[in-house]
């Protein structure tokens, strides 16, 4: 197990961790709100950049995994079989998470074909086609 | 020294055997490889959840901000401090992690008292965790109505002016003051409209009574359905939009409390299990079962490996629900 770390070393680890995490959290927060425009006027992450701030806040995120399942759970002193029969099975789940936001994006376009389609009919609203919600109240005249 | 020779042998008999039968290919025991086996299924199950909300997401045109809901902390009931409260609990989670680890580093070392002194740590870390999300569940549901099918925040998707009474009265609603519930509410109908829950609108007022009436916001900016507790209505705010129509606030996404609730929920009734299994373990740490087995106290090892993967499936939780 832990057996060639010294109980002095393994509990420097553990503080280590604490740190490490927490800082990284502290980032993670900072980032988001300076991301949404709370801490600094003017400035948010939009287009382009949200996306970088997308794959920013996964790499966080995954790096916080790493640590915690090789440190905390002790899989960097596992042995190699016993490694890969928990992480294959587990990385299957990119393929699902790709598979699904496109899947739920194409709800979306749709939605909005069948939208456009159905605001666009000839036989339709003859003040013209509005994207309006359909509580929408216009006034008379 | 029995002889270095003999102990190799013995080592490379081991290994040859090893796919036989009787000892552990992986050498780690029964126990705690079937933990793993656990937490691998349990992180498919998170994965499930937290996959569909991202499909969810993906086909809404809005969706709630996470720095607009999450903007409350308790005692300060006014002041607005996003995601503050939920890095507090993310905290929480992290150091009670981190006191788990200690109480297993005690725990290989035969150390009873130790062991059983960062268990408690660690349960406390649960409970504070718990408390916390029972404080902003309650926030949610009982102060902003979100429920597991209504879901009052949402974006703008136009820019718009909110209507004072006077405005809607000039464009020719008529107001109704009527007692819903014992309590006088005032609302407004289009010309000739009947008085149905589609057809009212209110003049914006948030939670605090502040009016909202003549503020104007832009495509994008969050808001929330104000409820009224007193005469249990959803009071959605009427607004002239860019275009010159009379709209009101439409609901969220449908799915968002749902979402939230389960997942975070899930995440929750892993804590609490939890704390129930640290609180067996300590208990029978404390006893001295677990040292008279001589086995580096690994029930320990175990219950950690559960506690440490209930604070990584918060990493992600976190990630979804607050970050993105």
């Amino acid at each position: 197990m832990e057996g060639h770390m010294s109980y002095e070393e393994q509990k420097k680890l553990v503080f280590y961790g604490l740190k490490l995490l927490g800082t990284i959290t502290i980032v993670e927060v900072l980032v988001a709100l300076l991301a949404r425009g709370h801490l600094i006027e003017g400035v948010e992450f939009t287009g382009f950049m949200h996306y970088v701030y997308m794959a920013l806040m996964a790499g966080f995120s995954l790096y916080k995994a790493y640590f915690i399942v090789y440190n905390f759970m002790h899989m960097a002193h596992e042995v190699k079989s016993l490694r890969w029969s928990v992480l294959l099975p587990t990385l299957l789940l990119v393929w699902a998470i790709i598979a699904f936001f496109q899947e739920g994006n194409s709800w979306k376009e749709r939605r909005e074909r069948v939208h456009e389609l159905h605001h666009s009919a000839p036989t339709g609203d003859a003040t013209g086609a509005v994207d309006e919600a359909p509580d929408t109240y216009r006034l008379p005249g | 020294m029995a002889s270095e020779a003999a102990v190799l042998e013995q080592t490379h008999e081991q290994d040859e055997h090893l796919w036989e039968g009787g000892k552990s290919p992986f050498k780690a025991s029964y126990g705690k490889l079937m933990m793993w086996y656990f937490l691998v299924s349990d992180a498919f199950t998170f994965a499930g959840f937290l996959i569909a909300y991202g499909a969810l997401r993906f086909s809404s045109e809005t969706w709630p901000l996470a720095d607009f809901v999450f903007e409350k902390i308790p005692f300060f009931s006014h002041t607005k401090a996003p995601l503050v409260f939920v890095t507090f609990m993310t905290f929480v989670l992290i150091a009670s992690s981190v006191t788990m680890v200690r109480a297993v580093q005690e725990g290989h070392r035969e150390n009873k008292n130790g062991a059983v002194k960062w268990l408690v740590l660690t349960m406390v870390g649960g409970l504070i965790f718990l408390s916390s999300q029972a404080w902003e569940w309650t926030t949610l549901i009982a102060k902003e109505g979100v429920t597991i099918h209504t879901n009052p925040f949402s974006r703008h998707i136009d820019e718009g002016t909110y209507l004072s009474a006077a405005d809607l009265e000039g464009m020719g609603f008529t107001k109704v003051e009527k007692n819903v519930h014992g309590t006088p509410a005032t609302y407004f109908l289009p010309a000739g409209a009947a008085d149905i829950e589609e057809n009212r609108y209110f003049v914006k007022v948030d939670h605090f009574g502040n009016s909202f009436a003549g503020k104007e916001f832009k495509a994008g900016d969050s808001y929330l359905i104000t409820i009224n507790h007193d005469t249990h209505m959803y009071e959605p705010g009427a607004y002239k939009s860019a275009s010159g129509a009379v709209l009101k606030e439409a609901f969220g996404p449908r799915a968002f409390g749902a979402l939230f609730f389960f997942i975070t929920g899930f995440h929750g009734f892993h804590v609490f299990s939890g704390v129930c299994f640290l609180t067996i373990v300590a208990i029978n740490t404390a006893s001295g079962i677990y040292l008279r087995r001589r086995n580096g106290h690994e029930m320990v090892e175990k219950i950690g490996l559960y506690w440490h993967f209930v604070d990584l499936v918060w990493v992600f939780v976190f990630l979804v629900f607050y970050l993105l």
